[in-house]
């Protein structure tokens, strides 16, 4: 039987699990969307190709499995490089397929060509453009595997049109190989010296960042601190891996990071740093980052170790191994700190707390921190929160306390405005039955606002929750601070009405102006089948508090 | 910490049309320049030996290097300035001759185990090798001798069996 190249692509895609990818047709992949109908995989119809990017990101996230794409060549292909980078800068694993002009017209300019392997060479772990029809199949295969294993992150197959569109007979087809995984098996040496420095510690803390949730190691994470009884931190990526609940959390450390945290970070004699790589916005000023610490570092890649932060033990290997090694290690009794040895550490950092605690004023309007609280309690802390990028990101780490990892999807390391519908949306796909909610900005709502559309067309019920500032918040909080309150071009007023938007769309709004009517609305949100968005109009000109300034150490807070 | 090294990585690979660009890429992202490179296929047709040097921080250069060894085509880096090997390069020299130089020129040569390749009315062609240390030196003695333009190979190196 004669196979066409685009068959061959949606059966590889059925051997590794996939079941739904988000895609948007054009003129190079007739061929693949028609294929649609004879294949078990579904798309979610997005609007826009960045959407299908980050709905596939966001569903990866939440799934554990890898998400993918699939886009028309050019326009199609270079609108999804956003979504990439996101991807890549939080090691999520995706896989984007894009068309591609006819193989003999590569480098001829020809209608809606792009050199989409060049232009993403810097922001994938690996891309692919294919030459032969014999060499889909195996492509497919490496790419979920290179995607899913080490560090997980993007890559992108380039598929040109003829390729797709030739057919081969079956029997002629190459049998797929399965790549070899290395090996990242940490070295038990390595971790019993980094547990012996740990045993011998007065002022230890733990820092957790997104390789625990991507590396699936909240439970031994959990087991471990149980042992250890030492408290825990966590960069914005990592948040969930460790309990909001438990005592022992401290909080977000870094820029907008809690008091605490940043205190305990600054005075602790030994940091165990798990699957983080000391991001500028967690390190502040590197030289006075844990001026007193000895480092453990544990990470899956090598070259996060001694890039910014230098390490006095370090492991290479996923965090889930290595925690095992560590909590087996522990068990044998060889580790225990003397009694009484961090008393006076545990001591200081509840004092700490107590000190400053994560707060704020409440006045005549609405307070944004204080819808992020209700959200938390309305739904008992048990919702898919996304977040679009600026304020409203910081006051959902803040302030929606989570307790399970994968519960949080937000642009890290890019900081994608944009982000947080299409996250929603991979989210409701990945889990229908959860409640997944968008936190966002009334900036940041309007840069993939199309999405609504396909929430509302595909009954996918996310629920979004703008904080409506008439402010590019984040933006305008830097010019009050830094540039004398020059608010230059941070004004959103003109906004459009986002009741009425939402309603265009097919999805019900709702609007709350004044501290009484917010809880009330909140829950009326909550409650509302299908797509809600609800339009808060909070104090204009709130902060994020405690804020440290850029370059300044951690320990040199605003608070106010 | 800022000090200048110069480094000569030997990076086994995949032989496929991208991987020089994806290691260039690496190095052109931390803005430090490739100083000489060499690219050839090994005994086994599918994979290739990229022999490269480069300066700059000695941190930056490690990160570089694990980065490098991260890439999906790279089968092996290995840093030949840490591992005893042999480090030359060879140069491809235009003269122009005259009555005055041409006795020069031959011995020159001769002493460095060179050869003169081409003979054109008043231009020589003449190959020689060396260290990578001594290139430049030799370099400079060609240039006092007339020497017209050059070309250079880069460092090619391999490492020694100790």
């Amino acid at each position: 039987m004669k196979l066409k190249g685009a068959q061959i692509l949606f059966r590889a895609l059925e051997a590794e699990n996939v079941d739904t990818i988000f895609g948007y047709p054009g003129g190079k992949v007739l061929d693949l969307f028609d294929e649609l109908f004879r294949s078990h995989v579904k798309n979610i119809l997005v609007r826009h190709e960045q959407g299908a990017a980050h709905a596939a990101d966001a569903y990866a996230r939440v799934s554990g499995k890898v998400g993918v794409c699939m886009v028309t060549s050019g326009p199609g292909a270079t609108n999804t490089v956003t979504g990439i980078v996101n991807a890549f800068m939080d090691s999520i694993p995706i896989v984007v397929l894009t068309g591609q002009v006819q193989s003999y017209l590569l480098g001829s300019d020809a209608f809606q060509e792009a050199d989409i392997t060049g232009i993403t060479r810097p922001c994938t772990k690996h891309n692919f453009l294919i030459q032969r029809v014999e060499d889909i199949a195996q492509t497919v295969k490496d790419a979920f595997h290179i995607a899913s294993t080490g560090r997980p992150g993007p890559v992108l197959i380039d598929l040109p049109v003829d390729i797709i569109q030739m057919e081969i007979e079956e029997a002629d087809l190459p049998v797929v190989t399965i790549p070899v995984e290395k090996s990242q098996t940490p070295i038990v040496e390595e971790c019993q010296e980094a547990l012996t420095l740990l045993a011998r510690a007065h002022k230890p803390i733990i820092f957790t960042g997104g390789g625990v949730v991507l590396g699936k190691a909240s439970q031994e994470l959990r087991q471990f601190v149980k042992q250890v009884n030492i408290p825990v931190t966590s960069s914005l990526m990592g948040l969930g891996a460790f309990p909001a609940s438990d005592p022992l959390w401290l909080g977000m450390l870094g820029m907008h990071g809690t008091y605490y945290a940043n205190m305990a970070i600054s005075n602790c004699d030994v940091m165990l740093a798990i699957g983080v790589r000391f991001d500028d916005r967690v390190t502040s000023r590197v030289d006075a980052f844990a001026p007193n610490a000895k480092i453990i570092h544990i990470d899956i890649d090598p070259v996060t170790i001694d890039k910014i932060i230098q390490s006095h033990v370090s492991i290479i290997g996923d965090c889930k191994a290595t925690l095992r090694i560590f909590n087996e290690l522990m068990a044998t009794g060889k580790y225990n700190m003397p009694a009484g040895q961090t008393d006076n550490w545990l001591k200081r950092v509840a004092a700490w707390k107590e000190e400053v605690p994560l707060g704020y004023c409440t006045g005549e309007n609405i307070k944004p921190q204080c819808v992020i609280e209700t959200l938390y309690r309305l739904t008992e802390g048990k919702a898919i929160i996304t977040t679009e990028v600026g304020q409203n990101q910081m006051w959902a780490a803040q302030f929606y306390r989570f307790d399970e990892p994968n519960t949080f999807v937000t642009s890290g390391g890019l900081g994608t405005m944009g982000f947080g519908l299409p996250a929603a949306i991979g989210a409701q796909v990945a889990c229908p039955d959860r409640l997944v909610v968008d936190i966002a900005g009334d900036g940041s709502i309007q840069m993939n606002i199309q999405e609504l559309a396909t929430a509302v067309n595909n009954k996918l019920p996310v629920k979004i929750v703008i904080l409506n500032n008439s402010y590019l918040g984040m933006v305008r909080q830097w010019q009050e601070l830094f540039y004398g309150k020059r608010y230059s071009q941070t004004d959103l007023t003109g906004s459009p009405d986002f009741v009425k938007l939402a309603e265009a769309y097919g999805a019900t709004g709702l609007r709350a102006d004044k501290p009484e009517e917010m809880e009330a609305m909140l829950k009326k949100g909550l409650n509302t089948p299908g797509v809600v968005v609800m339009d808060f109009h909070v104090e204009p000109e709130e902060g994020v508090y405690p804020m440290v300034r850029p370059g300044a150490s951690l320990n040199d807070m605003l608070l106010k | 910490m800022t000090k200048i090294k110069e480094k000569t990585v030997s990076i086994l690979v995949n032989n496929k049309p991208d991987v020089l660009a994806r290691i260039a890429g690496v190095f052109s992202l931390r803005s430090f320049n490739i100083e000489s490179i060499s690219a050839n296929v090994t005994k086994d047709p599918g994979k290739s030996k990229i022999i490269l040097t480069t300066k700059g921080n000695q941190d930056t250069l490690m990160t570089i290097e694990k980065q490098i060894n991260n890439l999906v085509d790279i089968i092996q880096v290995s840093d030949l300035t840490k591992i005893p090997s042999i480090r030359r390069e060879m140069i491809l020299i235009r003269l122009k001759v005259s009555t005055a130089n041409q006795n020069s020129i031959i011995q020159v040569v001769e002493k460095l185990h060179g050869r003169v390749l081409s003979k054109e009315e008043g231009y020589w062609i003449v190959e020689v090798s060396g260290d990578v240390d001594e290139i430049d030196a030799i370099l400079a003695r060609f240039d006092k001798l007339g020497m017209d333009d050059f070309t250079r190979t880069g460092t090619v190196a391999l490492e020694q069996i100790a």
